[in-house]
């Protein structure tokens, strides 16, 4: 896929590369048993090593070394047998130990990569540099008091993997499939909630532009994104505004910008020289981490399907696109839910290309509007079988369907139950079509010589007036074949 | 009443003749009388009192029943502040309690008090705290002594008799060398053996707890108690305590004891060489064998040291910002300014040159020639120690270069007060074991020690060395 960007003068080729960071999924906190719940009390859950107290050590947690192994498993990537914790150096109010204990020269997971798919059905790969584990810092609340900034440690020690690829990503749309990858990896794996909006997961973007055939340009950083959707609008301003730094003849200063989301654009968070200096050096309170190939083996045999290995299995098993298929797959929960559907009803694989509209559009946009979570729908996927058997044996027409599925959201009912309460049931009676069609013709007897003298579009009207008196319920195959009928004897 | 060792008061407790609360008059009453040595940093006799109540409850098979302990005042304690001796800890009151600590308390010790040290433990005289000097309890009235350091409070405790044991911890020598300059056994452990876990931290790669006393066995008994793995300090070593005690022998026979040449220093004092021959005579006479060996990479232990040991404390005590516990400068108009202001009024020139110096090594483009080949260099000498315990059981040096000098010697010149670890600091590179024992004294009287180290875990060989050594002074 092309992806240049046409500026005034040049056509301009961009160059991304992400650090995703993403929390380890974990009941206790990388170094200290403390909780990690989310949106827990302000300091309810700082231990006395996540306050950095005189004599304070961490210890590692095994839990999140499983987790982060996992998740360089899911990546396709080299594990480290050999890691080592090194400590950050910095000075900051929410980062109480004065240093951060993160990993740098020798990272528990090496290099890897990950496919993204495209609508046209190509894909591409993106290689991952490296994955490291480190811990994330409190937060300074500067809007509780006009004066004082206050502390929350609760985030404080919290595990989080760094995952950075290679400048490899050409576009804001391949950074914000890339970045949907790899949340759908983490949630199959279940080594991270994906959870943007809490913060679960957020991404450094380093962008820079070039002529195409050129070397990198001089990239900038921008800082804490926690949206696609920002990721995407980020990018695109700053593709624009380096753009129009270098066709006006200006250089691209090295900087670490922040992106407002209010106004759509970045600013400097500070300059090259105000650089920190993060003085890393191994912790000495920790030694350092030798995984056996044995942990390693037992944790692949423990990982189940990823996304890649399930959208191959629905292009081949049910015949669905590629695109499809990825788009699928991209939700665990969706393609969860997609499964259960057809678990419960064998017979409905050869309606899987039906499930997924109906899941994609209708059940979508009732989610959407209600601000659900398909793992929290209120239509279970067994329910969602049977309305699409009943709409393939005619019971219903998809029209009814749509209603009945609004019945079900809102009631949890069974669709058959709605249907008999209802009186939804379609009618195949022909004899009972044939009354009704008859009325139409008797009452439109203007529209039929119409329609005798060569207007055939108004059969959609006839269908129309006695789909509306049989409300909605007449099968509308066998009521065109008797319409049809009907009208060619008026001849 | 004069008790002279762990061993006798515990007897005479046991006997019936004398309580717990007889113990704790007794030593208030000492404590009360030297104030001017200025040993502790906390001393309250109220919570000796309420002890007293607690220790009593607790049957007698508990072995540090009733003993006063002091503590240095870098240990974490719950019902005692912790200062570390500097300004940005003052009025800190941990609401935990050290793995050392809790130990003894567990086992019926008394705790008399914090003891005084250098600031974070960073130095040789007991000179950098914030609380001032503590004096040498051996000093003559017109010439006060240094009592060493960092641990001097510590040493100096034992020496006055404020106590029979206390807590030190060594970095680079300061348990072994205040241990000497106050007449003192004090061990070192091999690191790991005791839990870091709430000591205030230094250099965690070679801070390591031990303990100071009036004899070797009563070293053996409380270093016993003290031992032990933890699983909430991940360098801390899960390896089964000999009853160091109960083995105490003071058979050398066939025993090979090496005597480094590098140990052998320009400058330093016939009397302290006299004492050290003096010793290897003795260890002969009691059936060692005595092996001349070679320590090659011994001269860039001092140097290696004051690398590795700033650059983690300048880590360490980034702790120490203001933000959360201990001293906060007033009227600070932004962050960067609390910090600042914070830091340079809360420590003292010594742990601010210490910083600064471990700042410098660990920046970027200084780390590879500074931090790294200190590292290697560690190595390399760790290496020394483990080539030469291949033929040798033990090995024997002096422990400082200079028994206790007078309080205000050496305190501008942080070169020449570095000189001090030139015999302890390999060792604590190499994270061996290492003792010192008081080992006749010098023309003015005050107290030598000597030193002897051996292999990771081996400290039962150098209690039995130590042991057989401390009798030809009985």
């Amino acid at each position: 896929m092309s992806s240049l960007i046409k500026g005034k003068k040049n056509e301009w080729e961009t160059v991304i590369g992400l650090e995703i960071h993403a929390q380890v999924k974990s009941n206790s906190k990388l170094f200290s048993n403390s909780s990690t719940t989310f949106g827990s009390k302000p300091n309810s859950q700082v231990s006395l090593v996540d306050a950095a107290m005189p004599g304070m050590l961490p210890v590692i947690n095994k839990y999140c070394i499983e987790q982060a192994v996992k998740t360089g498993i899911g990546l396709k990537a080299k594990i480290n047998n050999y890691s080592v914790f090194d400590r950050k150096n910095y000075f900051y109010a929410d980062l109480p130990q004065g240093y951060q204990i993160s990993q740098y020269k020798y990272p528990i997971v090496g290099e890897g990569k990950v496919t993204i798919d495209f609508k046209d059905g190509s894909s591409k790969d993106i290689r991952i540099v490296r994955l490291h584990l480190e811990q994330d810092a409190g937060k300074s609340l500067h809007d509780q008091n006009p004066t004082k900034t206050y502390v929350d440690l609760n985030r404080s020690g919290v595990a989080l993997m760094e995952i950075v690829s290679e400048p490899d990503i050409r576009s804001a749309d391949e950074a914000g499939l890339y970045i949907s990858k790899i949340r759908s990896i983490l949630m199959y794996l279940d080594t991270c909630d994906g959870n943007m909006q809490e913060g679960s997961l957020r991404a450094d973007v380093n962008i820079s532009v070039r002529k195409p055939g050129e070397d990198y340009g001089i990239r900038c950083e921008i800082k804490n994104l926690n949206s696609i959707k920002f990721i995407k609008q980020a990018i695109n301003y700053e593709v624009k505004r380096q753009i129009e730094v270098l066709e006006g003849g200006g250089v691209i200063d090295q900087n670490t910008l922040l992106f407002n989301p209010s106004t759509g654009k970045t600013r400097p968070m500070r300059s090259k020289e105000e650089a920190h200096d993060y003085r890393y050096f191994p912790d000495p309170d920790l030694l350092p981490l030798d995984i056996d190939q044995s942990e390693i083996d037992k944790l692949i045999s423990e990982i189940t399907e990823l996304p890649d290995d399930r959208k191959k299995r629905y292009v081949n098993e049910f015949n669905l696109s590629n695109y499809d298929s990825a788009v699928l797959t991209s939700d665990k929960y969706v393609s969860d839910f997609f499964d259960d559907v057809i678990e419960s009803d064998k017979a409905l694989k050869a309606s899987s290309k039906i499930i997924v509209n109906w899941i994609t559009s209708e059940l979508f946009s009732l989610l959407n509007d209600n601000n659900i979570e398909i793992n929290n729908s209120p239509i279970t996927p067994e329910y969602m079988g049977k309305l699409v058997n009943l709409i393939k044996d005619d019971v219903i027409s998809g029209k009814i369907a749509k209603d009945v599925l609004i019945e079900m959201f809102d009631t949890k009912k069974d669709p058959e139950i709605i249907i008999e309460e209802k009186g939804l049931k379609q009618v195949t009676d022909t004899s009972q079509i044939e009354i009704i069609v008859d009325e139409v013709i008797k009452e439109n007897q203007k529209m039929v010589e119409q329609y005798l003298s060569g207007k055939d579009k108004l059969l959609g009207f006839f269908v129309g007036q006695s789909m509306k008196k049989s409300k909605g319920k007449a099968n509308p195959k066998i009521l065109n074949d008797i319409l049809k009928e009907k009208l060619s004897k008026k001849h | 009443m004069e008790f002279k060792s762990i061993t006798q008061l515990k007897s005479l407790l046991d006997e019936n003749k004398i309580s717990v609360k007889e113990i704790a008059e007794s030593y208030i009453k000492k404590i009360n009388e030297k104030k001017e040595l200025n040993i502790f940093i906390y001393f309250n006799e109220d919570k000796i009192h309420d002890q007293v109540k607690e220790i009593e409850k607790l049957p007698n098979d508990k072995t540090l029943k009733g003993i006063p302990i002091a503590v240095k005042d870098l240990f974490c304690t719950k019902n005692m502040p912790t200062t570390a001796a500097s300004k940005i800890l003052e009025n800190f009151k941990p609401t935990y309690e050290s793995f050392v600590t809790q130990k003894l308390v567990d086992q019926g010790s008394m705790f008399v008090g914090k003891t005084n040290l250098d600031e974070f433990a960073m130095g040789s005289a007991t000179n950098t705290s914030y609380f001032g000097n503590t004096i040498n309890p051996l000093s003559k009235n017109d010439n006060p002594l240094a009592p060493g350091g960092s641990s001097g409070g510590s040493a100096a405790a034992v020496a006055a008799d404020f106590c029979l044991g206390a807590t030190g911890t060594d970095t680079g020598g300061s348990i072994r060398q205040p241990a000497s300059f106050c007449g003192v056994v004090g061990i070192k452990p091999t690191y790991g053996l005791c839990s870091r876990w709430g000591i205030a931290a230094f250099a965690s790669s070679l801070d390591q707890a031990g303990v100071f006393s009036k004899n070797v066995k009563d070293a053996s008994i409380l270093l016993e108690e003290i031992s032990g793995y933890d699983q909430r300090d991940s360098t801390s070593s899960n390896v089964q305590i000999p009853n160091f005690s109960k083995n105490l022998n003071p058979s050398l026979d066939g025993k090979i004891i090496g005597i480094p040449k590098e140990y052998t220093v320009d400058g330093i004092s016939d009397e302290i060489n006299e004492v050290w021959e003096q010793a290897i005579k003795s260890l002969e006479k009691k059936g060692a064998k005595i092996k001349y060996i070679s320590l090659p990479h011994t001269k860039y232990a001092l140097p290696t040291y004051y690398i590795i040991a700033p650059a983690e404390a300048s880590s360490n005590l980034a702790r120490y910002d203001g933000v959360k516990y201990g001293f906060r400068a007033d009227d600070a108009k932004s962050l960067d300014d609390m910090y600042e202001l914070t830091r340079s009024e809360g420590f003292g020139k010594e742990v601010k040159r210490r910083i600064l110096i471990g700042t410098y090594v660990l920046s970027a483009g200084y780390y590879d020639a500074y931090y790294l080949k200190a590292q290697k260099v560690r190595k390399l000498i760790a290496n020394d120690f483990v080539n030469v315990f291949l033929d040798c059981d033990l090995i024997l040096t002096p422990t400082a270069p200079s028994a206790a000098f007078p309080l205000n010697e050496k305190q501008e010149d942080p070169i020449k007060m570095y000189l001090n670890d030139v015999f302890t600091v390999p060792a604590s590179l190499a994270g061996i074991p290492g003792i010192s024992i008081p080992y006749g004294k010098d023309e003015q009287g005050l107290p030598l020690g000597i030193q002897l180290l051996s292999k990771h875990y081996n400290e039962q060989e150098i209690f039995n060395a130590a042991f057989a050594l401390e009798k030809d002074y009985e």
